[in-house]
């Protein structure tokens, strides 16, 4: 393992990449992809490396992903969840990461309901740190999963067309989608309710559609977020029924737009809310692509940071012994 | 402060600068008995004198900071009346008034005398303790003015917290006026503010942090100017930090409307980009605005609208800032930069001229609040304060006096320090080596 890796010590997030950097994790992802098609899911690329999960905040899509990329790896992995950790106690995320960094640990993959407390605790410790959600400020590997589903599906991202619907305020995973699918030439759009978009959306190089017909007819691809339930109590939306009249993408809407569309998640899905369930099972989405491309992107993140080199990904997955 | 036991003090050569008088000219002043003697070339100094050479600086009427938090009583670990009053010498203030938001808060005539007392004991520079407008500041019940007043407290605040029934606000501009006290208001419409944690813009939304608009500061900067139109009080706004503010202030001044208003260094000097990395030494309230915001308050700074300079010297404890952003505390030491950075931002640039910043750091605050000082003239308590305007030095919050360390000009290099502070006739501060 070389010191110097390619995307730096951390991952903390897509705006801080180069469109080189990103390409390079998507392109290391796609050897790992086959590792989990195998009866033996498992290669010693991280033998003897210890990884933690820290989450502060409740995650199982997440948290499980990252357990499996870090597994098949072969890394020794640990979870900390908040709720039954000394945080819970009231200890100081600066000392959580002192005690951590102690016990001599290589990685750290942190959710946090901070904005910014990933790059908190990498200014801290000397362990790789990788960003698994801060608060409403970036979700890198929801994106780089995004982007390699796409890669998938259009072959370059390049000129493609691609909408975020919903709730881009309070969305870490529009904001990594935004600066990744900018740094790879995409042309990059978001509708949803005015009060659900950041005030200065005009300044992020992003095309505002108000209304989801027009959007649908723009797009290559769209990626619809969860509307979280609390945004209605908040006062942001004044309901569920009215969200998906307005803004759902649903059948109907599909239908009527000229050419197919490519319907992502980052999931959990609000069925009937967002998105209706035709649509989300229906032959144009790739909501389960995500997911499995999800373990094969962290694995290429984990193997990266660790000073994995890019060229020997496939070496190195072909290497069990 | 026993002036008449303190030796006369000859400041030898200076550049004396007193807008009060009209006065800029090279010079010498004799202080003794604790007040002004008189100014002159060569004027003799008394055998006993203290001689200080002031060739190459400039000798004002002393600095006052309108608004500090000293943190005593409750957290005289962050800061202590007699520590920030030392602070404050050091920065070239031979005055402050401490914001009554202490625990417990300032809202009776006995806390008020606490802060006195320990103003006096400190030695340093005078500590003008401001009452509460409401009991506790609970921003519901009239705090007693009047017995405040009487213990000594200069001015009401609910500073931390904005006045948020137009009511009460209306009854304190009306109230204080038996007293003759300024209502100083932080302007902060507390539901678009709730939750946020920096400006809200293009890098709140790229760092995914809750934005305060600039429409919550200037909701209640309108609010106030009506209410004071309304009621004739004297409303002082606070801290302010937009274009939109300064434009309203402007309106209110217009119209003969009692209003007067506040900028501190930072809103002076910093902008959000200053956030950038999640830096908790930039996270104030009102927080850093835009690069526009800040050209609007240097021209409303030197043209007048913003009537003086004010710090709000808001020390913590490291570890308080040492957090996520979102939950870390706002505010920054600012006594001991103050001077420095409203040199180098704004006089060093041309926009303010030093007649101006004496204007706008001495005599407006003496002035306006009603205070001594800010002058002078001969017969005056000899509050003096002497700087070097062009001297550059580098930001070492180890080296300060308060006990804060939490700024955000941590290793720059600014112009402009203060060398010697004289309250009352005597030195309570000399820059060493100078």
């Amino acid at each position: 393992m070389s010191a110097a890796a390619p995307i730096g010590k951390d991952l903390l997030g897509l705006e801080p990449l180069t469109g080189d950097q990103i390409r390079l994790i998507l392109d290391t992802a796609e050897p790992f992809k086959e590792i989990s098609e195998r009866a033996i899911k498992k290669v010693p690329a991280l033998r003897g490396s210890t990884v933690v999960n820290l989450f502060f905040e409740n995650s199982t899509r997440t948290r499980i992903s990252f357990e499996f990329a870090e597994k098949r790896l072969s890394a020794d992995t640990v979870n900390v969840a908040a709720g039954g950790s000394s945080v819970a106690k009231g200890e100081t995320l600066v000392d959580t990461a002192r005690n951590l960094e102690a016990m001599r640990i290589d990685m750290v993959v942190i959710r946090h309901g901070a904005s910014g407390a990933a790059q908190f605790l990498a200014e801290r410790i000397d362990s790789n740190v990788i960003n698994a959600g801060d608060g409403t400020h970036e979700h890198p590997t929801q994106g780089l999963l995004d982007l390699l589903t796409l890669r998938d599906n259009f072959g370059d991202i390049a000129g493609r067309k691609v909408t975020l619907v919903g709730d881009i305020l309070h969305s870490r995973v529009a904001r990594s989608n935004i600066w990744g699918l900018q740094k790879l030439g995409a042309e990059v759009a978001v509708c949803g309710p005015r009060s659900l978009l950041p005030n200065a959306i005009d300044e992020m190089g992003v095309t505002v559609f108000p209304h989801i017909e027009d959007a649908i007819e723009w797009s290559d691809a769209l990626n619809v977020l969860r509307l979280q339930l609390e945004r209605m109590t908040a006062g942001y939306i004044p309901s569920l029924r009215e969200y998906n009249r307005v803004f759902g993408v649903t059948r109907e809407r599909l239908d009527a737009a000229q050419r197919d569309v490519l319907i992502m998640h980052p999931g959990p899905m609000n069925r009937g809310v967002e998105i209706d369930s035709d649509v989300a099972d229906g032959p144009h989405s790739v909501i389960l692509n995500q997911v499995t491309n999800g373990v094969a992107v962290r694995m290429a993140v984990l193997y990266l940071l660790a000073g994995g080199r890019p060229e020997l990904a496939e070496a190195a997955k072909g290497g069990a012994a | 402060m026993s002036a008449s036991d303190s030796r006369p003090v000859v400041l030898r050569g200076g550049r004396i600068i007193d807008p009060s008088q009209r006065i800029d000219e090279r010079a010498d002043l004799l202080i003794a008995n604790g007040v002004i003697e008189g100014s002159g070339a060569n004027v003799s100094a008394p055998d006993d004198a203290v001689v200080v050479d002031c060739a190459d600086m400039v000798v004002s009427p002393g600095f006052i900071d309108v608004h500090c938090h000293l943190r005593e009583p409750g957290r005289s670990d962050v800061e202590t009346i007699a520590s920030g009053a030392r602070a404050a010498a050091a920065g070239g203030f031979t005055a402050v008034c401490a914001m009554p938001n202490t625990d417990p808060v300032i809202d009776n005539p006995a806390a008020v005398g606490y802060v006195h007392r320990q103003g006096l004991a400190a030695h340093a520079a005078r500590v003008y303790p401001i009452g509460a407008i409401s009991v506790g500041q609970k921003g519901e019940a009239l705090a007693e003015f009047g017995e405040m007043v009487s213990a000594g407290a200069i001015a009401v605040s609910d500073d931390g917290k904005p006045v948020v029934s137009a009511q009460l606000m209306r009854s304190a501009l009306e109230y204080a006026q038996t007293f003759g006290i300024p209502v100083i208001d932080h302007c902060e419409e507390p539901t678009l503010a709730a939750g946020g944690a920096m400006n809200e813009g293009i890098v709140s939304a790229r760092l995914g942090l809750r934005g305060i608009p600039s429409e919550a500061e200037e909701i209640m900067a309108i609010r106030d100017i009506l209410l004071a139109r309304r009621t004739r009080g004297h409303v002082h706004l606070a801290h302010m930090s937009t274009r939109g503010s300064v434009e309203l202030i402007r309106w209110g001044k217009e119209r003969g409307i009692n209003v007067t208003a506040e900028v501190c260094p930072h809103h002076l000097s910093l902008t959000e980009e200053a956030v950038e990395g999640y830096d908790t030494n930039a996270k104030m309230n009102p927080p850093l605005r835009t690069a526009d915001d800040v050209e609007a308050l240097r021209e409303a700074v030197r043209d007048g609208t913003i009537d003086l300079v004010a710090t709000d010297h808001a020390p913590h404890h490291y570890d308080e800032k040492e957090r996520e952003f979102a939950n870390a505390p706002n505010g920054i030491v600012g006594l001991e930069t103050a001077l420095a950075v409203v040199v180098t931002n704004l006089v060093v640039s041309g926009i303010l001229d030093l007649p101006t910043l004496i204007e706008r750091m001495a005599c407006a605050p003496a002035r306006l609040f009603h205070l001594g000082g800010g002058t002078l003239r001969r017969g005056a308590p000899a509050d003096v304060t002497v700087f070097d305007p062009a001297r550059r030095w580098v930001v070492r919050p180890e080296e300060f006096l308060s006990k804060g360390r939490n700024t955000p000009y941590r290793g720059m290099t600014l112009t402009g320090r203060a060398i010697c502070t004289i309250v009352g006739g005597e030195i309570v501060y000399q820059l060493a080596g100078a």
